[in-house]
């Protein structure tokens, strides 16, 4: 099997990373020293308090902010070739759904402008969108949906040109609890059904708790990981394994994390 | 389409009687001359309708533009020189060709403006300067430029119609290149961050994203830029030598002393305006349909 062959090689590897951004107030630190290596297929969530660096981290994989320093590769390559290749698909805050396409036709958008064949559109729309939970939704617009279907519209975007790699900043913030949650179980089996590697960048320390298999505590001035937590909970997460024990205990590990990063600043 | 008719014909009830009321004080006056010099001395309802019956009253009554535009309209051949139908149809083809050239410019400067800063920097200011130039000084001597330069030869046309359009545009290119500006500008940085991870280029960009993003911009700015693609042309057919056009005929009334010509070819400009933005409307909604835009 092809993906047994592959489990644990370093998808992402940060070794002694830096941001500094020149700002009118003089330089910001927005991360430093920064080591970090994510395996294939880990479910890997970045969580500390705005600006610990956590989403400017994602955005140095995604390319989308240039490092200083130090050295990053994704799948062994530098971030912008990585881009080229299609090695990630990035899910925003905000479902970011063009309103005068349908949903099946913001699921082509990427497929359009990367010059996928008409037929092969079509089937990629169909499978994402029974990936998503969302068959028989193509033909809506973006407004006759609620915003957790919007979000799925906007994972399913993500998915549909078999990127390896699937990165999501705060995807979920913007919703309530119930659709959230409803959202993490079906993130859990699209992960299980996909094997694709995660980066889940977000303000919540259950959702973190729950989701991931590395939690990676962040915290700000300057932006710097302060704790890397390896999930001892198994693969297959119900929704009520966030009262068992362990559950409690990883909690527990990433609140002490958090509060020690915040030490001395309170 | 009834809960939508009601006000306004409510307040064109009102604009009525204010207009009929000022009709017979305006032209009472005169009527009072009349009489002291007749040595007669009419009681009140005559007066009224003395005043509403003039053949050049100061302000006409309504019915009296009423008949004189229904006589404009109908009472002649569409292709005499006397007809409001001839004179409409020449200002609206100016106010079309104006329009049209206005928009190509309007859109062409504003993906100039948004994609290359130099133009930002020189085409602005003098887009913005251009606005302030009172046009009814600037026309006159577009229409002798361009007839010197005999534009509209060169082009196979009317030289008339070349110096109309030329006003006409530089009235109207203006809101479509602000609209434009602003609607090429409206995505926002994660929307754009979001075609960076798919390595979209600048033309996909502009294609997919900047350019239906400026639509409802688009439009907006076509409204306004009807209406003075329409005035343009009028201001335009003053200093023509007063041929032909709506411009025209109100010039030849004034100087001739026709208040009823006048009056009746103001509301004919006022249904070509009427109509040109009616038609500018059912074309935005047109797109809108097609966008998906929430009815």
């Amino acid at each position: 099997m092809k993906d047994t062959l592959n489990a644990g090689r370093a998808v992402i590897e940060a070794k002694g990373l830096n941001l500094t951004f020149e700002t009118g107030d003089g330089p910001v630190h927005a991360l430093k020293d920064v080591n970090l290596t994510i395996g294939r297929g880990e479910f890997v969530s970045f969580i500390g308090p705005s600006g610990c660096g956590k989403t400017t981290l994602l955005r140095c994989i995604a390319a989308l902010e240039h490092p200083t320093g130090g050295t990053l590769l994704v799948n062994g390559m530098s971030p912008d070739e990585a881009r080229m290749k299609r090695a990630y698909g990035y899910v925003f805050q905000a479902a970011g759904l063009y309103p005068w396409r349908t949903i099946a036709g913001n699921i082509k958008l990427p497929l359009e402008i990367m010059g996928f064949d008409k037929a092969e559109q079509d089937r990629r729309v169909e499978r994402v969108l029974d990936l998503v939970e969302l068959t028989g939704f193509g033909k809506k617009f973006p407004w006759q949906l609620s915003g957790g279907m919007q979000q799925r519209a906007s994972i399913a975007r993500a998915l549909a040109f078999d990127a390896d790699i699937l990165l999501m900043d705060e995807p979920f913030g913007a919703l309530d609890e119930i659709v959230r949650d409803r959202l993490n179980e079906e993130l859990l089996k699209l992960w299980a059904a996909t094997g694709k590697t995660i980066g889940f960048v977000t303000h919540s320390i259950p959702e973190a708790v729950y989701l991931s298999t590395k939690i990676v505590v962040m915290s700000p001035r300057p932006g710097r990981i302060t704790d890397v937590i390896e999930s001892p909970l198994p693969k297959e997460r119900p929704l009520d394994i966030r009262d068992s024990r362990a559950f409690i205990e990883i909690a527990h590990r990433v609140r002490d994390g958090l509060r020690a990063g915040h030490g001395d600043e309170v | 389409m009834k809960d939508k008719a009601l006000p306004v014909l409510a307040v064109l009830g009102i604009i009525v009687v204010i207009w009929y009321l000022a009709a017979v004080w305006m032209n009472s006056t005169w009527v009072y001359d009349q009489a002291g010099r007749a040595g007669t001395a009419p009681g009140f309802s005559e007066v009224v309708r003395a005043t509403m019956a003039l053949e050049r009253p100061l302000l006409p009554a309504p019915h009296q533009v009423a008949a004189a535009l229904w006589d404009g309209i109908t009472g002649e051949a569409i292709t005499s020189k006397r007809s409001l139908v001839y004179h409409g149809w020449v200002t609206m083809e100016a106010t079309l060709a104006g329009f049209a050239l206005g928009i190509v410019l309007g859109v062409t400067l504003a993906i100039g403006i948004v994609y290359f800063r130099v133009m930002e920097a020189t085409v602005m200011p003098w887009a913005v300067i251009s606005q302030t130039i009172p046009i009814v000084a600037l026309a006159p001597m577009i229409v002798v430029l361009s007839n010197t330069l005999s534009l509209g030869e060169a082009l196979g046309l009317e030289n008339r119609l070349v110096s109309k359009t030329i006003i006409s545009a530089y009235l109207s290119f203006f809101p479509v290149l602000v609209g434009m500006v602003k609607g090429l500008r409206s995505p926002d940085a994660m929307q754009l961050d979001q075609l960076a991870t798919w390595n979209a280029n600048g033309w996909q960009s502009f294609l997919y994203l900047r350019l239906p993003s400026s639509m409802p911009y688009f439009f907006a700015s076509l409204k306004v830029a009807i209406a003075a693609a329409l005035v343009g042309a009028i201001v335009g057919e003053l200093p023509t030598g007063a041929v032909e056009g709506l411009g025209a005929r109100m010039l030849v009334a004034s100087q001739f002393g026709q208040p009823l010509l006048m009056w009746a070819s103001l509301f004919a400009a006022a249904i070509v305006a009427g109509m040109l933005i009616l038609h500018v409307g059912a074309l935005q909604r047109g797109a809108d349909r097609m966008m998906g835009v929430r009815p």
